[in-house]
């Protein structure tokens, strides 16, 4: 890549699960890509030596569930400024809904985003829609998508309403070894809702959506799956009824896999306080007896992912009735903090941090990364888990500044990232 | 009243934030104010110089013009501004407006508004104090104030009274303000209606639920029914108005097994022979006018101590 030079990352804590690996250790990057065996007597001349001690070297992280609103929201996020958040927050790669306007739904759209990556800090991999403009009624053609770079299908944001057409989703992407990304949410029992079903949205008299909004999508597709022997990757799971599903559809050997995102280890509905927009996403903010649940499920390998669901949006779609503010948060800066609040507490080990950060996201999506290897891609984070800082509202890299994290106290948080081989943030 | 009691609210948006103190103070003002309003002048200067909005995004009548009357009776200034005359029709944001209003310089904004929490939302972007004349299915304070006004003048007391509550508890803003108000004042509150109609988490505010009508009726001191809001059902909660009336109806039966002196009440408007029959909500026992009336006194009291008018 532009602007590479060699590196040599010395005394750091090597963090690499593929390879079994957690031990100081030192790591050459060299013409884009990692060098393991370093030998002192001949290093390059120019060679930039950066000594890590204390820090984590980890493979770099992939954020798999992201928008970046471009094409048609450029107001709220760009394809540029969206990578410059996620390298902010740690990540050497994203990859980015099609619920742009228009969805990307063809080729086209896939290789416009494939084409405006070239210019973003770190590497943007589309996502194709599972339906035509996401409508649920024809499939999107996935082989042109996939050509053109796109790593899944899914028509996130909204369900695949028709059991029929998630069937049919399933089995064509098994042509292309698509995996379908999910959004769970049995509409009739959500569409009247604005945060999860409980005391509380009685209290603030606003509409409910229960659990089983989202437990009935998940066992639908969890069957489908089954059906279809195809994978599926579900996204944002909120509940611990949707996590008990996937539990014990991994134990039957489905072929599926799972994300969260932070809020959802992190938050509960008390967030949305008096009416605070910013504790407004989709799926809702549920209980603390969920949040457990979500956090049992990081640690026990039923959830495979972290991911943000970074979703920028402006004060027109925040700054509004509760009820008619748009749904999500940004998250991308704010992500690897927010999971490494659960290695603090214990609940999960650096290691475990690593797979669901960059192993397995590299693993769904099939793409490079995920590992620190001889001759792999040189696309490292490297962590400072001590680095105290304040996410406050002049600090926010994106666009969009609808985050319930903003002024929140954090220990820990990138301080190196590197794209292949090139540095992309240096704190 | 109080020696060192002092009411300190700028705002009235919801129950939750009224403590026995406050309702009690905002009882005893509107009760010494419900006296203008059988004068033959029934004008005080109290208000006068204040300016007050009237900022209603719902049809309404009887509120906005039961907080027009009990302002112009105080000899504030009042202007209204509904929903077809205003800008949010022109696709004008609820912050906007509230800006432009806060140019102008009123001293008081009454909203009603279709979205939970608009009030709060307007509260942080005027000076204005905000009465909530009702928002969404959350809240309606000065119903509930003027519930428990009508009730205390009637039986002495709210502590220890059972109040039955029977309808559409989920989309009712009024029984969600009654049921934190009449809990926070030491009644007991029984609400009944069919489950679809009952939400998550009403034992947590306080309200005991019941699965048939009689048995929340059952000695009763007040008995409540609410109107059946057409225009809020936007899923089917019940198979017709008819088998409702049947068997969630307040009629003469069900009446009688409240204690012999118990109030009959309804926030209006009402479908007559749909949650009440007619013959209970024109009865003896019926408070519904008296409730209207209050409502005026209670009106003039809260837009009285929120403006801070001087004695």
């Amino acid at each position: 890549m532009r602007g590479a030079h060699p590196i040599l990352l010395e005394n750091g804590r090597v963090i690499d699960p593929v390879r079994g690996v957690d031990q100081v250790s030192s790591l050459l990057l060299l013409d884009g890509v990692c060098r393991l065996a370093v030998d002192y007597d001949r290093l390059p001349a120019e060679v930039e030596r950066i000594d890590l001690s204390g820090k984590w070297v980890m493979p770099g992280l992939i954020d798999m569930h992201v928008h970046l609103r471009e094409p048609g929201e450029e107001y709220k996020e760009t394809i540029v400024s969206g990578a410059q958040a996620a390298a902010a927050g740690g990540f050497t790669a994203v990859a980015c809904m099609p619920n742009t306007k228009p969805v990307l739904d063809a080729e086209a759209g896939i290789a416009l985003v494939a084409d405006r990556a070239r210019e973003a800090l770190v590497r943007v991999y589309p996502v194709g829609a599972i339906s035509k403009s996401s409508q649920g009624e024809q499939l999107a053609e996935f082989g042109e998508m996939r050509r053109a770079g796109a790593v899944a299908v899914s028509d996130d944001g909204r369900p695949v309403v028709s059991s029929q057409m998630m069937r049919r989703a399933l089995e064509y992407a098994g042509n292309f070894d698509l995996p379908v990304i999910s959004h769970c949410e049995e509409l009739s029992l959500s569409q009247h809702g604005a945060m999860n079903e409980g005391e509380l949205s009685t209290r603030l008299g606003l509409g409910g959506i229960p659990n089983a909004a989202e437990s009935i999508m998940v066992y639908r597709d969890l069957a489908l799956a089954a059906l279809t022997g195809h994978r599926l990757h579900l996204a944002h799971i909120s509940t611990r009824e949707s996590v008990a599903l996937i539990r014990w559809a991994k134990a039957q050997g489905w072929p599926v896999t799972a994300e969260t995102a932070p809020h959802y280890f992190t938050l509960t509905e008390e967030a949305v306080g008096r009416y605070d927009t910013r504790a407004k996403m989709n799926p809702p903010l549920r209980l603390k007896a969920d949040v457990d649940a979500v956090i049992k499920g990081l640690k026990d390998g039923t959830i495979d992912a972290i991911a943000s669901d970074h979703a920028p949006h402006g004060e027109l779609e925040k700054e509004v009735e509760f009820d008619r503010a748009a749904n999500g948060i940004i998250g991308l800066e704010t992500s690897l903090p927010l999971a490494l609040r659960l290695v603090r507490d214990g609940a999960i080990g650096p290691a475990r941090l690593v797979e669901l950060m960059s192993v397995n996201p590299a693993r769904i999506l099939g793409v490079p990364g995920g590992t620190l290897a001889e001759g792999g891609p040189a696309d490292v984070t490297v962590i400072d888990p001590e680095r105290e800082f304040t996410y406050g509202i002049t600090d926010v890299v994106s666009k969009s500044r609808n985050s319930p994290f903003l002024d929140w106290r954090f220990t820990g948080q990138a301080v190196l990232v590197i794209v292949g081989g090139r540095v992309v943030l240096r704190r | 009243m109080q020696g060192e009691y002092r009411f300190a609210h700028r705002h009235i948006i919801s129950m939750d934030d009224l403590s026995v103190s406050d309702i009690n103070h905002i009882l005893q003002t509107a009760d010494s104010l419900k006296e203008i309003s059988t004068r033959a002048i029934k004008k005080v200067p109290t208000l006068r110089g204040k300016t007050i909005v009237n900022l209603f995004f719902e049809p309404s009548t009887r509120t906005r013009l039961s907080f027009e009357i009990a302002a112009k009776r105080m000899s504030a200034d009042t202007y209204n501004i509904s929903a077809t005359t205003s800008s949010a029709v022109k696709g004008e944001s609820l912050i906007d407006t509230a800006r432009n209003l806060q140019a102008m310089g009123p001293d008081a904004i009454i909203i009603r508004h279709a979205s939970s929490g608009a009030p709060n939302l307007l509260k942080n972007h005027v000076q204005a104090s905000i009465i909530n004349a009702g928002d969404g299915t959350h809240q309606h304070p000065s119903q509930a104030l003027l519930d428990l006004m009508t009730v205390k003048e009637r039986k002495g007391r709210l502590e220890g009274l059972k109040v039955a509550i029977v309808g559409d508890i989920t989309h009712s803003r009024v029984a969600h303000s009654d049921i934190i108000g009449f809990t926070k004042m030491g009644a007991r509150v029984h609400v009944c209606g069919p489950n679809t109609m009952l939400p998550p988490g009403l034992e947590a505010m306080g309200a005991v639920r019941h699965r048939r009508v009689t048995s929340a009726v059952r000695d009763a001191d007040v008995v409540m029914a609410l109107r059946i809001q057409k225009e809020r059902q936007r899923d089917p909660l019940i198979p017709s108005l008819r088998e409702y009336a049947t068997i969630f109806g307040i009629n003469r039966e069900v009446a009688a097994l409240a204690r012999p002196d118990a109030l009959i009440m309804h926030p209006g408007p009402i479908n007559r022979g749909v949650e009440m029959s007619p013959e209970v909500a024109d009865g003896g026992q019926s408070v519904i006018l008296e409730q209207v009336t209050n409502g005026v006194a209670i009106r003039m009291a809260l837009l009285y101590l929120v403006l801070g008018g001087s004695d």
